[in-house]
């Protein structure tokens, strides 16, 4: 069965969940798979590609794909597709992902199974779990009639594996021709703070109407900063301005699924445990300890996050100094 | 300039999740339905350009049972000009390409500037209906727009990607798909509600469209099986009396029960 793997590229480094969707694929194809690379100055990354599983890399780099466009990018990934007629595609749910797997599946006449956390095999079918209802539920999908099998794999799920033994891929130029998008991106204005974003992280700290107020968010930090998380809040604060909306977890904020998700002074709506509630491990304190997130945390302290929080921070990096 | 807006009538999201008897769909039985809060804030951007150019309609369109009416309507109070129902009759579950193969056949049968989605529907929650009709309708489109900037003929969108934003630039007709902080919906006003009372709501029927995926046999993605999350073990309560020894007892457990530090 052969995969193509869809690799995202951003400041001259491939996204992580690239690499994961990566790893899968080789590990559902058992061997080496295709992968596809678009960008601008990229052809030395494809060599890296061969340790978490690429078989061959076809590169677009072009001076047109040096910031994304949909028409670009999902157009290399359709000449790859020529090349390799491939059963199935993997594209990390990334915010590009989530741009270019939907465009790429209506070209093909087909539709793709969005933001999986689990793949299995059934034959050459691909058969996938993937949240519902803001993760309220789980549904098991497949392709149904589909020819062609697309899948986004949700980042920070799945295994990056580098095998250092597996042998260089092969590398193959793409010729796009002319690219003429009717969408560019002109400009990139990064978040000032340049602050590792939620979705992306493997550790959370969250904060929610329990700090009292913006001005107590140095004692949340204090924790961050010991944990090396990102920033997390609750809608409750977002909407209250206490810090801004990239920070807010939730169904109407951002979905994350960490490794330790730690969350503070938040009661814990539906909403926001629609945001977490996937997270591998969660730490609450909330001195209210009928508070509805001591039923989805790991770890719970009922008490006074001023007196708590201070102290976690402490214990982290007497821990981490051993 | 005119406007179409997709929207999706999805449960309310303080919804308790029940599994129904076949194993794969909900139990709709006391579900209240909402339209998708996403949706919600295209909307509101449609009728904001409209009313920023003085002219132009918004039509509102959804496919699905005859529940969407009821939240055609309630954009029709809100300040929609037009309703179109798509009648999904008996279809179950439709997947995306089905119904981006329906509102793309509604937005290239009227001269829309702009066609409008949430940047995802909080039921499936799989944005992808979006992009799929702009491709399907032959038009570009910006996702995740959390600022519009009209242009002569053009717009300006910010895009919100992780930590940043990307500024596109998009020639019109295009499609775009709404993200949370683009703007703050308006509420109906009575009036609004009385008018949209007596507005008619044009339909359509999905099985007349001759779209495959509209029949079970031709769905490209199909729901096997619709399950809870499997329950998390109980709460490991750690006594807060004392709060350096809470916090050293949580490291550990962190360290080496969980060992994820």
């Amino acid at each position: 069965m052969k995969f193509l793997v869809f690799i995202e590229q951003r400041d001259g480094k491939i996204r992580k969940a690239s690499l994961e969707a990566l790893s899968l694929a080789r590990r559902l194809a058992g061997g080496p798979v295709a992968a596809v690379l678009p960008g601008r100055g990229v052809t030395p990354l494809a060599k890296g590609l061969g340790a978490y599983g690429a078989g061959v890399v076809y590169v677009a780099d072009r001076e047109e794909l040096a910031l994304y466009g949909n028409k670009g990018y999902v157009g290399a990934l359709d000449a790859a597709a020529k090349k390799e007629n491939p059963d199935a595609v993997l594209i990390a749910a990334t915010a590009m992902g989530k741009d270019v797997a939907p465009r790429f599946a209506a070209r093909h006449d087909v539709s793709a199974l969005a933001d999986v956390m689990d793949v299995r095999l059934e034959g050459d079918r691909l058969v996938a779990w993937r949240p519902v209802y803001s993760g309220k539920a789980r549904a098991e999908v497949d392709c149904g009639s589909a020819k062609l099998q697309i899948a986004t794999t949700r980042p920070n799920v799945f295994p990056a594996e580098a095998d250092a033994s597996a042998a260089e891929p092969r590398v193959e130029t793409l010729d796009l021709g002319e690219i003429q998008p009717r969408a560019r991106v002109v400009k990139i204005e990064v978040s000032e703070s340049k602050e590792l974003d939620v979705a992306e992280a493997d550790v959370i700290v969250s904060g929610g109407r329990g700090i009292k107020g913006p001005e107590n968010w140095p004692v949340i930090r204090d924790l961050q900063e010991a944990l090396g998380a990102a920033l997390g809040a609750s809608r409750a604060v977002v909407d209250a301005g206490w810090i801004d909306h990239q920070h807010q977890v939730g169904q109407t904020g951002k979905v994350v699924s960490p490794t330790l998700y730690v969350a503070c002074g938040i009661s814990g709506a539906i909403q926001h445990l629609a945001g977490m509630g996937t997270s591998k491990v969660i730490v609450a304190i909330n001195k209210d300890a009928d508070a509805p997130i001591f039923k989805v945390a790991t770890y719970g302290i009922a008490g006074d996050l001023f007196a708590i929080v201070p102290e976690v921070a402490k214990a982290v990096r007497a821990a981490k100094a051993e | 300039m005119n406007s179409l807006v997709a929207i999706a009538y999805v449960p309310d999201t303080e919804t308790k999740i029940k599994i129904a008897s076949d194993g794969s769909s909900i139990d709709e039985t006391d579900v209240k339905w909402i339209v998708s809060p996403y949706d919600e804030f295209a909307l509101e951007e449609a009728i904001r350009t409209k009313e920023a150019k003085g002219s132009g309609t918004v039509t509102v369109v959804s496919v699905g049972p005859e529940r969407a009416k009821t939240g055609l309507r309630e954009c029709l109070a809100r300040g929609a000009d037009e309703a179109i129902w798509i009648d999904s009759g008996a279809a179950k579950s439709l997947d995306a390409l089905g119904i981006a193969k329906a509102i793309a056949a509604v937005a290239k049968e009227g001269a829309y500037d702009f066609v409008w989605f949430g940047q995802k529907g909080v039921g499936y929650d799989e944005s992808l209906v979006g992009p799929m009709a702009a491709e399907l309708a032959g038009v570009p489109h910006v996702g995740n727009v959390v600022k519009l900037e009209l242009g002569d003929g053009k717009i300006t969108a910010h895009r919100e990607i992780e930590g940043a934003h990307e500024i596109v630039e998009c020639a019109l007709p295009a499609a775009l798909t709404a993200q949370k902080g683009l703007n703050e919906p308006r509420y109906a006003s009575l009036k609004g509600i009385m008018g949209a009372k007596k507005k008619t709501i044009a339909e359509k029927k999905l099985a007349a469209m001759g779209i495959p995926e509209a029949e079970p046999a031709g769905a490209k993605t199909r729901w096997r099986k619709l399950e809870l999350p499997p329950a998390r073990k109980a709460c490991h309560m750690i006594p807060a009396d004392d709060p350096a020894a809470a916090a050293k007892e949580l490291v550990r457990l962190l360290r080496e029960e969980a060992k994820v530090l």
